[in-house]
């Protein structure tokens, strides 16, 4: 039996690009090795600069998603302004740790724009040890075939078109490799201008 | 092992489910109703152990009841009925889980559309047009791939199911003589066909 980080499948990378940021994921919701749906959200947007990326359980994919809206509400509401990247991957952080014992099992990434319209990215573990790059970020079950794929592809500094293309290659390859992720792609471009979202033609196998 | 599945068709949507009651070699029940109604417009089909089968689907009766009780008539949409039982199974989840894997079929005046929701016992809630729990789903998911299509008819829709049911039949392992199948359309949740009264105690 397999890992239960591992039971419904996920690939999502994270990529930084000048003054931009692009999030992409796998769209499948397996259990274990049978395919249930082939459009389930594992990116969330928070605001129009910041998107969140859950890999892991989907029912913690989900409850965290509400939790995170909660956070960001209650944020909002008392310091009646947006909470920027680093806060929210710092709220992130602390929500899992507070589950230290008894975690939800998701292994997330963070990637926005800060108040310079610089990026950020940050990625954490189950229990919220976080690490922060200026590069790229992955998750999921494919994440040897997402960093070498990175690794290889990726240049710093790319304008929006190009980044899109880079990590959607980088996602496609990784995926067709990996049994429990793929089933289609959808890719979140985020500049200062607004977000621009694509579903990838990709293979349904 | 219980084959719960659902098919959503323009305007309506079929769940169906065996009819059997069985723990380890005995067989307690052939005529169990596993297509619970929970409002005037959706039922829920649910698998699992009888004790958690029960006590949930009745739980989540009650309480969407009791919802509309207090609210002055105001129903609650699957949606919304979908996001409360995933609730109460995420919050059960580390406590005590409900083991209990459903398939949620409403159709919504309001909106004039239909919606069918996989929903398993970790609380994973998914928005799908066809869907199975159980073993079922090794026989029949790739069936339902195959035939369906938007814009089903009623009539389309239960081909579908007859289709599965008989795929089941040939070839798998288990035999499971009853199925009961329910429709849920604009005038609400109605038998279609079943293979023993659940009314016959």
């Amino acid at each position: 039996r397999m890992s239960i980080l591992e039971y419904n499948g996920a690939a999502i990378i994270a990529m930084a690009g000048k003054d931009c940021v692009a999030i992409a994921a796998d769209t499948r919701l397996g259990v274990q090795a049978q395919t249930v749906a082939c459009d389930f959200r594992k990116v969330f947007k928070m605001n129009d600069r910041l998107f969140v990326g859950l890999g892991g359980l989907a029912t913690d994919v989900q409850t965290v998603d509400q939790l995170l809206k909660f956070r960001q509400n209650l944020y909002e509401l008392r310091e009646e302004r947006q909470m920027s990247p680093k806060v929210f991957s710092n709220v992130l952080s602390n929500i899992l740790y507070e589950k230290r014992f008894g975690p939800y099992f998701i292994e997330p990434i963070v990637a926005g724009l800060d108040e310079n319209n610089k990026p950020f990215l940050s990625g954490m573990d189950l229990i919220g040890a976080p690490v922060y790059t200026d590069d790229f970020v992955v998750t999921g079950t494919a994440t040897g075939n997402m960093y070498g794929m990175c690794e290889t592809l990726y240049k710093p500094d790319m304008e929006p078109e190009e980044l899109f293309e880079t990590l959607s290659q980088a996602l496609l390859a990784s995926v067709d490799r990996d049994a429990l992720s793929g089933w289609g792609a959808v890719v979140h471009i985020i500049t200062k201008d607004g977000v621009t979202s694509r579903e990838l033609k990709a293979r349904q196998d | 092992m219980d084959t719960v599945f659902g098919v959503k068709y323009d305007g309506g949507v079929i769940i169906a489910a065996d009819q059997g009651n069985a723990r380890s070699i005995l067989m307690y029940q052939k005529n169990l109703d596993k297509v619970v109604p929970l409002s005037s417009h959706s039922a829920l089909g649910i698998s699992g152990p009888n004790s958690d089968l029960v006590n949930f689907s009745e739980y989540v009766q009650k309480n969407i009841a009791l919802y509309e009780l207090s609210n002055d008539g105001m129903k609650l949409s699957t949606h919304a009925q979908a996001n409360f039982m995933r609730g109460e199974l995420a919050a059960a989840l580390r406590r005590g889980p409900y083991q209990v894997n459903v398939l949620l079929g409403g159709y919504d005046a309001g909106a004039e559309s239909s919606s069918l929701y996989f929903l398993d016992y970790m609380a994973s809630l998914q928005k799908v047009n066809y869907g199975c729990q159980g073993y079922a789903s090794s026989f029949c998911l790739s069936i339902m791939d195959r035939d369906w299509k938007e814009g089903l008819t009623e009539d389309e829709a239960i081909a579908i199911v007859e289709h599965c049911m008989k795929e089941l039949q040939t070839r798998f392992l288990i035999a499971q003589p009853n199925f009961i199948i329910k429709v849920i359309d604009k005038d609400g949740v109605k038998v279609a066909k079943f293979g023993a009264d659940p009314a016959d105690t």
